[in-house]
């Protein structure tokens, strides 16, 4: 066997076996640049994996050699290879960009924990995306769960312990209704592979046992990816979550949930029946709506900046169901490509608060009065960002709105177009609110003179930010792979 | 480099014109349009660039016959506008001046509507700068008028565009025609630009309102674009045929009586653009060969008009028909330059416009529009009776004029620009060959037979007969220092106190509406500040308890409705 065809296997073990090589190391910086080295080889992996997904289709891995439906299979098909590189690339500019970050903001003998527990909960993260299983899946699930309640826990505020343990007990929830969805599949075709469940399924599925394990799914699903009304562990959790943390969960977590939801209605159960026979797709319409605009209300009321664009996050997770709901292969192609974009926005946008967090040690709106002069770059790429945010063109922000808004026309849904647009409006209020605090704002008092955020900080910023651009303009690779994913997953069926 | 667009070297021309000084400037000035020249001669025919943007196919450059002449015209027309401006201390028109003909290159190689839409609306802006270049609060106020108009009609277009490729005729600029889906919009956007009648008010507006060298350049390019587009859209539409007849005679009321002369020429350029839209409406291929050939013939003579009058404003500071005259004592040089370009636009035999506008009249009696045939003559001998001979006879003779003790010929860079175009308006005028080979179609017409000859002499002798028995007769419109009002009045004077009037006795009822609203507004900021602010419903922080209340009221709900 060569090394691509242990890919789908290697990008989850490297992150898993440098967790406790951080501990068992235990230097500061030795640490980070083993979590760093990790990060970046799963992403050259997942890369590499990409490519080879794009050339021969799915690649399917035995672990320890056990055929499926006995052993645990690991498979990589069009739509996981794109989640994956999109968790990857987030999780080793994150890390790049954490050293500076993480000295400020945690106290100095948890440094080591806090890169080995990063670590897990990207191999939790990457895991879930790679696996083939659905038993393995809530185990992966749980792994980055856990971790993550962990990471909120070590932000500086008090209020973070708090956040942290409102987070545990949904995400528990959320993760238990997971577990007894799939127990009662189980119970019905007596395998776990996902591929054997969606093929027997079908014969089953008119039975209350299958109706109620796929209730218990979605809603358990929902939860982890903060669907409204479901989302209310997310703001606190993010608000006082140490910036790295904020970026690294705010830009996956909720991606990989959106990844597990397509997986399991479109192919586990299968678009006729999560989206046709049962009314989902009026469900997640209206909630994904919902969401997009009370919370994006919410977010135009907030004082705190981190606070703000957390539920701008629940706002853009609203795009991403919206388009689910629509039920075509062009409204989850938007939702795929909103996936992959809102990663990159709220990437560089949180790490951009990082920074300020870095420099001036708060992110309260007040405080940005006057940033534009002080922290020049740093505050340009928060308003990139914030466009990106609102879907101006040239950003993705408006590639994924162009392709949701014509998903909805598509359908001649019109008042839902407008509706979309209207989230658009709001998200500039609020942006606009933080543009003219930092740009016509004066500082209240005395303010010592701030520099700008380090270059190392600056990197990886700029790069999202670029990318940003960079996808906003040349569409081939987003667009492409979301909509072959698509439609091999709805199988022609939109 | 030519790839993206074939208006590179002159929009890098007008960056480069921003941050050089000095000669550097000058010569990136003249360079720039050789250099657009050059690349518009390597082009192949056919589609050279075409690239995917969001799921419509954007040609960004389209080469045919007639995009090519006009692509040469232009470029043409820049050079001698830059050579004309070369004294210039002033970046903002030099940028201008090479970003709009750069703009206008583009437009007739756009292969698309909305490529086309975009240089149609970058057409508007740069134009607008050379308006607001003159620096004085009346321009200031004309030019935003004009940019107003000007970008309404991008506005027009793109709305068109959007109708027309909605109904599956996809993005392609080829003929549109007035049937189609959207066409009367694109029609209507076209025609704002070409000066129709009553959408013509911009034109008389803002022309004469911009600096001496900024009109050269504002009458060669944006209604030729117009023009172009309407040949390559609209070829045939009959409606053209009579908007065209009304174009070429109106102007001629409004250009006998009027004192400023350089907007005598704007209304002559309306009268000649109605030469060119009667050619496209009849459609027929010598009827859209006089038509681009007269664009082509009137960029270069209405120009060299334009210098002419922009020399004399340049070196006077008036350009009132009553305040000038007996210049030629001190001026030769340019009146001698100027009577070549009436000659011109008056179609002397020999001369430019004699060899196209020509062509448009034959092809009218030839398809039988006798009414329109007669109208294009009594335009024609219109034309020579206020462009031909009030313009030179005003400026240059009548009585002598204050200004005569102190005027003299203007830059040298102005007279070679002048000369350029008079050596091109003889050139053309007396061997029209090369004119006709660049032409879309050959049709083997020859302007120099007997007939053609003598019917344009007849016509040329009367008319001239006409404006001496006139002037001797004390018949003929004296120049007074009047300020005569067209169609723009009705939206610089008639609407805005209409609207103030209207506006006063809605006072009332607009400020209880107004106080309603505020209210209104300010009590649902309130109920939403209420619920979505720090401690509202949607944003507080909740209980857990609570939390997980809403997830079994929703596995509930789910439940039920599966099970349904």
């Amino acid at each position: 066997m060569t090394l691509v065809e242990h890919l789908p296997v290697l990008v989850v073990i490297l992150p898993l076996m440098a967790a406790p090589l951080c501990v068992v190391v235990d230097h500061r910086r030795a640490a980070w640049l083993i979590a760093l080295a990790a990060a970046w080889l799963s992403l050259a992996g997942s890369i590499a994996l990409l490519q080879q997904v794009h050339a021969n289709g799915a690649l399917d891995y035995q672990l320890g050699g056990w055929p499926p439906p006995w052993g645990i299979e690991y498979r990589v098909d069009l739509l996981g290879a794109y989640v994956l590189l999109i968790v990857c690339a987030i999780a080793a500019l994150v890390l790049w960009f954490a050293r500076l970050s993480v000295e400020r903001e945690i106290a100095a003998n948890r440094i080591v924990h806090f890169y080995a527990i990063f670590l897990l909960a990207f191999a939790g993260m990457v895991g879930m995306i790679a696996t083939g299983d659905a038993f393995n899946l809530f185990v992966f699930l749980e792994i980055s769960a856990l971790s993550s309640y962990a990471l909120i826990s070590m932000g500086r505020d008090r209020r973070a312990l708090n956040a942290a343990f409102q987070y545990l007990v949904m995400g528990t929830l959320g993760a238990t209704f997971i577990l007894i969805g799939i127990g009662f599949l189980y119970m019905m075709t007596g395998t776990l592979n996902m591929l054997d469940l969606a093929a027997r399924l079908p014969a089953v599925s008119d039975t209350r046992t299958v109706r109620a394990g796929f209730a218990f799914l979605t809603v358990g699903i929902g939860l982890k990816l903060a669907l409204f009304p479901l989302h209310l562990w997310l703001p606190n959790a993010y608000a006082y979550a140490p910036s790295t943390v904020t970026a690294f969960l705010s830009a996956t977590a909720t991606k990989v949930a959106v990844y597990v939801l397509l997986r399991f209605l479109l192919e586990v159960f299968g678009a006729d029946f999560s989206l046709g026979r049962m009314p989902l797709d009026t469900f997640l319409l209206v909630l994904g709506l919902l969401g997009t605009l009370l919370a994006s209300l919410v977010a135009i009321y907030q004082t705190d900046v981190k606070r703000m664009l957390a539920y701008s996050s629940v706002a853009q997770i609203g795009y991403m169901v919206l388009g689910i709901g629509l039920a075509s292969t062009l409204g989850v192609t938007a939702a795929m490509l909103h996936l992959f974009n809102h990663a990159l926005m709220k990437g560089a946008l949180f790490l951009a608060l990082g920074a300020v967090a870095y420099r001036i040690g708060s992110v309260t709106l007040r405080d940005f009065a006057g940033l534009g002069q002080r922290m020049p770059w740093t505050m340009s790429a928060i308003v990139i960002g914030g466009l990106s945010l609102i879907g101006v063109p040239p950003t993705v922000g408006f590639v994924s709105k162009w392709y949701l808004v014509q998903a909805t026309l598509e359908q001649g849904l019109w008042p839902i177009a407008v509706l979309i647009l209207i989230g658009s409006l709001l998200a500039l209020i609020y942006i606009w609110k933080l543009v003219e605090t930092a740009y016509f704002g004066r500082p209240a008092g005395d303010v010592a003179v701030v520099g700008e955020a380090p270059w190392s900080m600056q990197v990886s910023i700029w790069l999202l930010v670029g990318a940003n651009l960079y996808f906003g303009i040349d569409t081939d690779l987003t667009v492409g792979v979301a909509r072959d994913a698509a439609g091999s997953l709805l199988g022609g069926t939109g | 480099m030519f790839e993206l667009s074939p208006a590179i070297p002159l929009f890098a021309g007008a960056v480069l014109a921003g941050v050089a000084r000095g000669p550097a400037r000058a010569l990136v000035m003249l360079i720039a349009p050789m250099l657009g020249a050059y690349g518009i001669s390597q082009f192949e025919p056919g589609i050279t660039s075409q690239f995917e943007w969001l799921g419509n196919t954007l040609t960004p450059i389209r080469v045919d016959g007639l995009a090519v002449l006009f692509g040469y015209l232009f470029h043409l027309a820049a050079f001698i506008g830059v050579v004309y401006a070369l004294h210039l201390k002033d970046p903002l028109q030099d940028v201008a001046a090479l970003a709009y003909a750069g703009s206008a290159v583009g437009a007739v190689f756009a292969g698309d509507l909305i490529t086309l839409f975009v240089y149609w609306e970058l057409l508007a802006a740069t134009s607008a700068l050379l308006v607001f270049a003159r620096r004085t609060g009346d321009s200031l106020r004309t030019g935003m008028r004009y940019l107003v108009i000007q970008v309404g009609s991008g506005v027009l277009l793109l709305a068109g565009a959007i109708i027309y490729a909605a109904h599956g005729n996809g993005l392609d600029f080829g003929h549109i025609g007035l049937a189609a889906p959207g066409g009367w919009l694109i029609f209507l956007a076209f025609g704002i630009k070409a000066a129709f009648p009553l959408l013509h008010g911009w034109l008389t507006d803002a022309y004469p309102a911009a600096t001496a060298t900024g009109t050269v350049f504002l009458s060669a390019f944006t209604t030729k674009v117009a023009i172009y587009a309407l040949a390559r859209g609209f070829a045939g539409t009959e409606a053209l045929i009579y908007i065209g007849a009304l174009m070429t005679c109106f102007p001629i009321f409004y250009a006998v009586i009027e004192n400023d002369l350089r907007r005598v020429l704007a209304y002559s350029l309306i009268n000649q653009l109605g030469f060119m839209v009667v050619g496209i409406g009849i459609g027929t291929e010598l009827a859209l060969n006089g038509a681009v050939a007269h664009a082509f013939n009137d960029v270069i003579f209405k120009g060299l008009l334009m210098m002419s009058m922009g020399a004399v404003l340049h070196v006077t500071g008036e350009i009132r028909g009553s305040e000038l005259g007996g210049l030629y004592k001190k001026m030769p040089k340019t009146a001698i330059l100027c009577m070549v370009g009436a000659a011109s636009i008056s179609a002397f035999p020999l001369f430019s416009g004699f060899v196209s506008k020509s062509m448009v009249v034959s092809a009218a009696i030839r398809e039988g529009h006798t009414f329109v045939w007669l109208a294009l003559l009594f335009a024609s001998a219109g034309v020579f009776h206020h462009a031909g001979i009030k313009i030179p006879f005003f400026a240059f003779f009548a009585h002598d004029s204050r200004f005569v003790a102190t005027a003299h010929e203007p830059p040298r860079n102005m007279l070679v620009a002048m000369a350029l175009a008079a050596l091109l308006c003889i050139g053309i005028g007396s061997f029209p060959g090369t004119l006709y080979s660049l032409l879309p179609y050959d049709t083997g017409y020859t302007p120099y037979d007997v007939s053609h000859v003598l019917a344009q002499l007849q016509l040329l002798a009367f008319s001239a007969l006409a404006f001496t028995w006139l002037k001797l007769a004390h018949i003929y419109p004296p120049e007074l220092r009047s300020v005569n009002l067209d169609i723009e009045w009705l939206y610089r004077r008639v609407a805005p106190n209409a609207i103030r009037l209207t506006l006063a006795k809605l006072a009332p009822i607009d400020r209880t509406l107004r106080d309603r609203s505020v209210m209104l507004l300010d009590r649902t900021l309130r109920s939403a500040a209420r619920h979505y602010g720090a401690y509202g419903v949607f944003a507080r922080a909740w209980p857990t308890g609570n939390m997980a209340i809403w997830v079994a009221a929703l596995l509930g709900l789910s439940l039920l409705i599966y099970y349904v």
